[in-house]
């Protein structure tokens, strides 16, 4: 028999290119645990990102890999895990990838419910293009493009993820390794679109949410709240006013996007070796 | 006497029902074992507007929509203000008599009560079936073909809807039985086709999709695109495939990477603007070398431009729509057989490439109605892409004598590996040295090198040795055009070839500097403002082409090439 995975088996190789202090490496290593703790393949796994800081993820990682555009993983993924469902697919990007370019893309893979982990590293902040405003920023932000403090409000991405019906949201404090692995492996093997938003500081560039303030900000779910419930889980969200909450947020089983595609042939009756003449008879005038 | 080569022109309002009145008729004529060529204009909007269907039916193979018409049925007086000047000596006008035409001398008038008879029924929407009946009396379309299908075509409605259709049908059948027939525009009362199909340029695409073994399938809507979409919604299912509507067209070429790389066949649909949408991923398509097609049904343009009329104007854009150093393989088709065949290549060449392939289709084929001969499945060569033996190691990139690395679909042990658009070494790795950027774009250029000679050849319509005045080439839908147009230059003795390349780009060099050879001057004819092949071929070889473009939205009919070419001589 094969020994099992251990968490640092599933390293690329490849030493990871982030500053040091980034909340990135926190994700990673609840990265490798989880696919350990699941004993994943990694050749069934595939990575998919676009490009950011955080889309530098799947460089470090043992399985196949997708670094493609940015703000497109999430199509990119789509494609993918309709084509080959036999695959796990785990997309990983940042802020301004996910919701700033990508943002055109989320509505749909929640809605669609397809059966992806999608790990978004918020640091609030464009690391890669070296610290401009992000959509995530606080309002009075100085960067470099926002000299002045910013003029617009941060979103809310659990409330857009709630909306769009991803099928599991949960947010960590990427420092807090144990809490980040144990939800990326639930939503690893969660069926349908799992969400899992991580506070994943930038010391480099943006001073105001360091480590220290999303320690300060963050408050853990109550073991009480009703996860299977999508209001209580909005309506913790307001209660929590400024404070980030932690933890599983909500979670459902409804039909994920390959399943129903599955059903939608079954229903056609199709199969690889139907006959295309009967296709093409139908053309007869 | 009857007329072998018939063409029928019929104009209303799109509401009036024009185009299921042109529907049947080919659909008629097809039953009949006639060859058939549709041409057909809508409005952009949904409803009213202007609408056209040109229906040429024929003993031999047909290439275009003909010039002008022989019949002409107007279902109200604007459509016969816009085709008046057309008019000529010897045709048929057939028309509503709600509107008093001034006829032209020479023109035989059957003014038909099709709005009174309509009405009386109590159907006004029936007006077409009115019309429908009084053609097939007035030129000998098959009726009882024709009431065979229109009951097909309205079955889903209930039986008052066919009932009254068909009643509609017998009127205007009745009331023509009036007039005194012009001989010389009969259909005969059969053609000698058999083993046929019939079926549009949008939906062959589809049909040579699921040919070429298509799994995946992934468009956002767009005129005139989507009726591939339709075509492949309802069949690829049946053959256990994928059809997704995304997002955006940024979204559907993303789908088709990613299913692509998961090892399948992938392929999207779109028109102008969405090509310019996926102009990035297919750019990761080819740093990545990830096989990926997209058809891109040509519309006229720039921007929303004339969403619903012919253009070829998307030529540039398919080949150099790329930031950094790219190329894609472009392909054009000319008919609806071409839509077919050419889908099994572009998706073979996509697999044997690894490379983005982009056919370009038009928006008068997309909708153009034509009989071609049954597919022979068997005689179609479906190519898969090469895939790692699982000798040795793996890497993605390898340099190998063709520059076509071995491909690993997720899932191969021991052969897992990144998919970048980041420039990267042998194994995927990313790097940026100076050294390696050369040799890798070398490499993703070479491996295209050998295509020019390895796709099939460009058609030399006449002898290849021969010398000529005048040698025209043109692609795409406009080919047809240029056939007929050379067919009778011959005729007159007039010394022409053509030359019809299909594989645009990477240019097929050698056989445009072979054709030029024997010909004095050369004329590239095509439907776009700039003369975009022209352009390519001015940059590519050392031809000095006299650029023919029209830009109206229409294509160009035989009269107009053969006269251009009768200019310069």
């Amino acid at each position: 028999m094969r020994e099992p995975m251990k968490p640092k088996d599933y390293k690329s190789g490849i030493p990871p290119v982030w500053c040091a202090g980034c909340g990135n490496y926190g994700a990673l290593s609840a990265i490798y645990r989880a696919l350990a703790a699941l004993q994943i393949d990694p050749a069934n796994l595939v990575n998919v990102s676009g490009i950011g800081c955080s889309s530098r993820m799947p460089y470090f990682l043992k399985a196949y890999k997708m670094h493609t555009l940015h703000g497109r993983a999430g199509p990119v993924a789509t494609g993918l895990q309709l084509a080959r469902p036999d695959l796990k697919v785990l997309v990983t990007g940042g802020d301004g990838d996910g919701f700033s370019i990508g943002g055109g893309h989320m509505p749909h893979l929640g809605r669609s419910n397809v059966n992806l982990t999608y790990v978004l590293m918020d640091n609030h902040i464009y690391g890669l293009t070296k610290g401009q405003f992000s959509p995530t920023s606080r309002r009075d932000m100085k960067s470099y493009t926002t000299p002045y403090g910013g003029i617009e409000e941060p979103m809310r991405p659990l409330l857009y993820m709630l909306t769009y019906g991803a099928s599991y949201v949960a947010q960590a404090y990427a420092g807090n390794a144990n809490m980040c692995a144990e939800l990326i492996k639930d939503g690893l093997e969660h069926q349908g679109m799992a969400y899992i938003h991580l506070l994943s500081q930038c010391p480099t560039f943006n001073k105001m949410d360091t480590a220290d303030y999303f320690k300060s900000i963050i408050k853990e779910i109550p073991a009480s709240h009703d996860t299977s419930d999508l209001r209580k889980a909005m309506r913790l969200i307001y209660k929590f006013k400024d404070k980030e909450p932690v933890g599983l947020l909500y979670q459902t089983r409804r039909p994920t996007l390959d399943e129903c595609m599955a059903g939608l042939v079954e229903q056609a009756g199709g199969s690889k070796g139907y006959d295309i003449n009967k296709i093409i008879d139908l053309a007869r005038p | 006497m009857s007329k072998h080569d018939l063409i029928f022109r019929i104009a209303g309002d799109g509401g009036e029902g024009v185009i299921s009145c042109g529907d049947l008729i080919a659909a008629a004529c097809a039953r009949s074992g006639f060859g058939i060529f549709t041409f057909k204009t809508f409005p952009a909007e949904v409803r009213g507007g202007y609408a056209m269907y040109q229906m040429r039916s024929g003993s031999e193979a047909l290439h275009n929509q003909g010039d002008g018409f022989d019949i002409f049925c107007a279902l109200n007086s604007e459509a016969y203000e816009i085709n008046k000047t057309n008019l000529l000596p010897d045709t048929a006008f057939v028309y509503d008599d709600t509107f008093s035409p001034d006829v032209p001398e020479g023109v035989s008038a059957f003014p038909i009560p099709m709005t009174q008879l309509s009405r009386q029924l109590g159907f006004k929407k029936a007006k077409n079936m009115v019309a429908l009946g009084a053609l097939s009396r007035l030129f000998n379309v098959a009726a009882n073909h024709l009431k065979e299908l229109l009951v097909d075509r309205f079955e889903s409605k209930g039986e008052k809807v066919v009932e009254a259709n068909l009643e509609a049908f017998d009127q205007g059948y009745g009331y023509a039985a009036t007039f005194e027939l012009r001989q010389d525009l009969q259909l005969p009362a059969a053609g000698k086709a058999t083993d046929v199909i019939m079926l549009s340029g949008n939906e062959a695409i589809g049909l040579g999709a699921l040919i070429a073994g298509l799994d995946f399938y992934s468009a956002y809507p767009i005129t005139p695109a989507t009726e591939v979409a339709k075509y492949l919604a309802l069949h690829l299912p049946k053959r256990g495939g994928t059809m997704i509507q995304a997002e955006d067209e940024i979204a559907s070429i993303s789908q088709v990477v990613g299913a692509s790389f998961g090892g399948k066949k992938a392929m999207t649909a779109t028109s102008g603007p969405g090509l310019s949408l996926m102009s990035e991923m297919l750019g990761f398509a080819f740093m990545s070398e990830t096989p990926a097609v997209v058809v891109d049904v040509q519309r006229g343009g720039p921007s929303t431009g004339l969403p619903t009329k012919h253009e070829q104007s998307d030529l540039l854009a398919a080949v150099y729509g790329s930031h950094g150093d790219a190329v894609r393989i472009v392909l054009s088709v000319e008919n609806v057989a071409d839509c077919i065949h050419m889908t099994v290549d572009a998706l073979n060449l996509a697999q044997t490439y690894q490379s983005p392939v982009i056919l370009l289709s038009d928006s008068s084929l997309a909708f153009s109605t034509q009989t071609v001969p049954v597919p022979d499945l068997d005689a179609i060569e479906v190519v898969e892409r090469k895939r790692w033996t699982g000798e040795g190691e793996y890497q993605r990139y390898e340099m190998s004598t063709d520059c076509i690395s071995p491909m690993a679909d997720p899932g191969t042990p021991c052969a897992m590996h990144i998919a970048t658009g980041l420039e990267h070494k042998q194994d995927g790795r990313a790097a940026f040295t100076p050294d390696n950027h050369q040799e890798m774009s070398a490499k993703r250029f070479d491996k295209l090198k050998s295509l020019p000679s390895y796709y099939k050849a460009a058609e030399v319509d006449g002898d290849a040795g021969t010398e000529v005045d005048i040698g025209v080439i043109a692609w795409g839908s406009t080919i047809g055009v240029v056939r007929e147009a050379i067919a009778r230059l011959r005729v007159e003795g007039i010394r022409v070839k053509g030359l019809y390349p299909k594989l645009i780009w990477p240019m097929q060099v050698e056989q445009y500097e072979a054709f030029a050879e024997g010909c004095e001057q050369i004329l590239v004819a095509e439907v776009n403002q700039q003369g975009q092949l022209a352009h390519l071929i001015r940059a590519e070889t050392s031809l000095h082409p006299i650029s023919y473009t029209l830009c109206g939205g229409l294509p160009f009919s035989p009269d107009m090439i053969a006269s251009r070419v009768r200019e310069l001589l």
